[in-house]
């Protein structure tokens, strides 16, 4: 039998790093693959190049049984492949429909027939898509349903979608899921690029496993199980448990009370934000992205400018203190650290043309008299961080930007607990981080509990929420939909507060 | 299918090893040596002597090598004024007009008070003038910057223009030597430079200034806040630095220094003021920032490069007749060389036909 698509002794290579070793692998049509593996595995890249973005070094691609040569996402599509990446690319501005039709030469520019062609599309599989609704109007979920109506109006078969619910709310997930399981039903070949074991067992019908850029296995999903997965994926058995304690004798630290910030057109970032965080304790914070997690802890940082409310921090045997108004450095030095970790992992906190030593030296740059800088206490700093937390680097001068994700996570994450906070505030700790590094940050946030610090941690990833935290704060739309207790909520009392205030009890009510 | 292989690919490098790196400098040094006499010979001049010539009329008399020293001075000057903005990825193009305005302001004394001071002091005010006036000059685009986020390039661009309009006006207004002459009177002798080893002494100003360029770029709280800013302004409000106030101080800085140099030449070489005093020297000085990678002390060799070449290609017109446009020429092409062998120093080609042959081998 003819493989929908098949990849054959596929390598990839980046200067030294070998993305790719002679993969073999093929995916049938009317099946859900999943490609599972770790950050920095090689998922993305051997994908890529089925779409057209990078040529392999060596190897061979085979279509429907023909082997075929993709130098281009032209090529791609003339292939039926279709790739939806994790970084929507559309354009804001435009409909649902001129998006579709942007790059499509065909000779003319027809956007009705485009439209009738996303409408046709859209009740087929039920997307409930308005061609003629722009961009700039659609959620998130929307937009990637866009992305996909985009690679099936170009008649693509072989769709590949990396990440796709990283950005969506479990609600969202599941109907994701239900269009693919239809997708497939009509005899499509999907692979599905993921780290997220639960979502492999529920909708793959087959898992490959890769690591450290080599194919390790292929397994019927029906025949596995995830600590099985987990360990092909890791390569060893790993034991994934945060031992979760009790608050120890929680004391109010951080008292927000109205906290509201508008940004510089005015728009509304956060309204009326009010919590306790209380030392001893971890308060996570969830969200749909960008509902404004960043502007929370920003303001309460220091970084934004506050247009009412009050931020009222209560130090160990000290007078409480009001914040708003402080400079982010009296903030800082009153014990009030932040760890932003964004999306390119550097450029909030860090500086990626520096080594382990100038990056401490963020936090101590104008300590000291004269103008010359300080460069023996960074210098210590750095060296505690490098054995403690076991960075990988070549030295502690070696530039942070050539570090793995995770080493230079620990580089950030090490920096602000050395400087002994009281209040620590970490945003996306464990973005792009393999299993073990993430265990070993989450339990540094449960050392600093241990210790009495309040600790913030905003996540992505709900399941840790909950394994993690004492209670979640749940933001919506810049404003706390719900305050629950991590030990006793579930995933879809949090789903529901991240898509509407007070979880939609207003609208039963 | 091989066939169908792309012709070229690039490939990232990783660490090359120093010595590698600057063998492919040299080489492109030697290839851009190469592609010059082809120039040449197209020119129709036999090309080694042509850069024979060009040798000898720089560092074969005296006279040469003081006019290479003459003009690498206000080159290496700006290049080390420049050094600061870029690391702070301010692209502070307006070098020209912060010389002309800080030889403006040197000169304001030089003509009106020479007979107020005595020569040192009158030099010493000259000096702090011009650089207060180039400092002036470059904080007006800085402070847009940093309240309204203006466009620094453009901006600086044109208060080039303004700068030289201002002192076009004053040559033939104000400051006008014998009416009509539209040319303003030679300095008094009091405000010309004293020369060292026969040129003027800003020469030892600027190696000064280099020395103290590292260290301020290097081991100073102003060099670790202009090093953070230019690689993520973000990170810079994270660690509480006041990025609009590092702006304004350093472009401030940048362009007092500028505005020396505008004083050095005003002083030192031309004993008076015109408009087209900067002369280029701001826009050249980026190409010496660059080429440097901002080390300040490669910027000694690179300036000293570039002013022979200027000085040679004008004994190359003188001597040979052939024309100094053929020598700025080969000027952009060593540049060209020298900038474009970092693509090679970065990244890798792949071959389609070598690849092939790799595959074979193995």
């Amino acid at each position: 039998m003819t493989h929908a698509v098949e990849l054959k002794n596929i390598t990839k290579r980046f200067g030294h790093v070998v993305a790719n070793d002679k993969v073999d692998l093929y995916v049938d049509n009317g099946v859900i693959m999943s490609l599972l593996g770790e950050n920095g595995s090689g998922k993305t890249t051997l994908m890529n190049m089925l779409a057209g973005i990078y040529y392999p070094d060596e190897g061979q691609i085979f279509v429907n049984g023909k082997e075929v040569s993709i130098r281009d996402p032209k090529d791609a599509y003339a292939n039926g492949i279709g790739m939806i990446h994790q970084h929507f690319k559309l354009i804001d501005v435009f409909t649902a429909a001129q998006n579709v039709a942007l790059g499509i030469e065909d000779g003319k520019y027809d956007l009705k027939k485009v439209a009738d062609g996303v409408r046709e599309i859209s009740e087929k599989y039920g997307f409930g898509i308005d061609p003629n609704k722009k961009i700039y109007n659609m959620s998130v979920s929307e937009k990637q349903t866009v992305e996909i109506i985009k690679v099936l109006y170009r008649g693509a078969n072989i769709l590949i979608l990396d990440e796709p619910t990283a950005v969506l709310t479990p609600q969202e997930t599941e109907k994701l899921f239900r269009i693919l399981k239809a997708m497939k039903e009509d005899g499509k070949a999907i692979i599905l690029i993921t780290h997220k074991l639960n979502e492999v067992m529920e909708v793959s019908d087959v898992v490959a496993v890769l690591r450290k850029g080599q194919h390790i296995k292929t397994v019927r999903t029906a025949e596995t199980d995830p600590q099985q997965l987990t360990e092909m994926m890791v390569g060893r058995a790993v034991t994934l448990n945060i031992d979760r304690m009790d608050p120890v004798d929680p004391k109010p630290r951080l008292t927000v009370a109205n906290l509201t910030c508008r940004d510089s057109e005015g728009v509304s970032k956060l309204e009326d934000v009010g919590f306790i965080a209380y030392g001893g304790e971890i308060l996570g914070i969830a969200g749909i992205a960008g509902s404004g997690q960043k502007e929370l802890l920003e303001a309460i940082a220091g970084l934004r400018h506050i247009s009412h409310g009050s931020i009222i921090y209560t130090p160990e045997g000290k007078a409480p203190q009001e914040l708003v108004g402080k400079t982010p450095m009296e903030i800082k030095d009153a014990g009030v650290a932040l760890a932003f970790v964004p999306e390119d992992r550097l450029g909030m906190g860090l500086v990626g043309g520096m080594g382990m030593t100038e990056n401490m030296m963020l936090r101590t740059w104008n300590k000291g008299k004269g103008m010359f800088v300080n460069r023996k206490e960074p210098e210590k700093v750095a060296e505690q961080v490098y054995e403690f937390l076991e960075v990988v680097t070549p030295s502690i001068d070696y530039p942070v930007r050539k570090l793995s994700g995770g080493n230079v996570q620990k580089v950030l994450v090490g920096r602000e607990i050395a400087s002994s906070p009281s209040v620590l505030m970490s945003a996306y700790a464990v973005r792009g981080l393999d299993i073990n590094t993430s265990y070993i940050i989450y339990n540094l946030m449960e050392g600093q509990k241990a210790k009495g610090v309040a600790v913030i941690f905003v996540g992505e990833d709900l399941d840790v929420l909950l394994a993690l935290c004492d209670r979640i704060l749940v933001l919506c739309d810049g404003k706390v939909s719900g305050i629950v207790d991590a030990r006793t909520t579930t995933k879809e009392e949090v789903g529901l507060l991240m898509t509407q205030v007070g979880g939609g009890k207003e609208a039963l009510a | 299918m091989k066939d169908k292989t792309p012709l070229i690919r690039l490939a990232k490098r990783e660490d090359m090893a120093k010595s590698k790196i600057w063998m492919i400098r040299l080489a492109a040094f030697a290839v851009a040596i190469l592609i010059g006499m082809l120039i040449f010979v197209i020119a129709g001049a036999n090309p080694i002597k042509a850069y024979g010539t060009m040798l000898a009329s720089s560092l074969g008399k005296k006279s040469g090598i003081r006019q290479v020293v003459k003009n690498a001075v206000p080159l290496l000057g700006v290049g080390l004024a420049l050094a600061p903005c870029f690391r702070m990825r301010y692209w502070n193009i307006g070098a020209e007009g912060q010389i002309t305005m800080g030889a403006m302001a040197a000169s304001y004394f030089a003509l009106f008070w020479y007979n107020r001071m005595p020569s040192a002091l009158l030099l010493i005010v000259m000096a702090i003038a011009a650089m207060l006036f180039g400092a002036f000059w470059a904080a007006i685009p800085a402070a847009f910057k940093a309240r309204w986020g203006t466009n620094e390039t453009l901006f600086t661009l044109m208060m080039n223009y303004i700068a030289i309009g201002i002192v076009a006006w004053l040559q033939g207004g104000p400051w006008e030597g014998k009416p009509g002459s539209q040319i303003i009177p030679m300095f008094d002798q009091k405000a010309v430079l004293p020369k060292i080893l026969g040129v003027h002494c800003g020469w030892i100003l600027v190696l000064l200034l280099v020395v103290a360029m590292y260290i301020y770029m290097n081991y100073t709280k102003h060099g670790y806040e202009i090093a953070v800013l230019g690689e993520s302004e973000n990170t810079a409000r994270y660690a509480g630095m006041n990025v609009a106030k590092v702006t304004v101080r350093t472009a401030a800085l940048s362009g007092a220094i500028c505005g020396l140099v505008g004083f050095l030449v005003a002083s030192g070489v031309n004993q008076t003021l015109y408009s087209d005093v900067a002369g280029g020297v701001g826009f050249t000085a980026i190409t010496v920032c660059w080429l440097s990678q901002l080390n300040p002390f490669a910027m000694i060799v690179i300036s000293l490069l570039l002013a022979i070449l200027s000085r040679g290609s004008s004994g190359l017109q003188t001597a040979l007749g052939i024309p100094a446009s053929i020598s700025d020429i080969i000027t952009g092409v060593i540049l060209l060389c020298m900038l474009g062998c970092e693509f090679f120093i970065n990244y890798r080609i792949i071959w389609r036909h070598k690849e092939t042959a790799g595959k074979e081998a193995a």
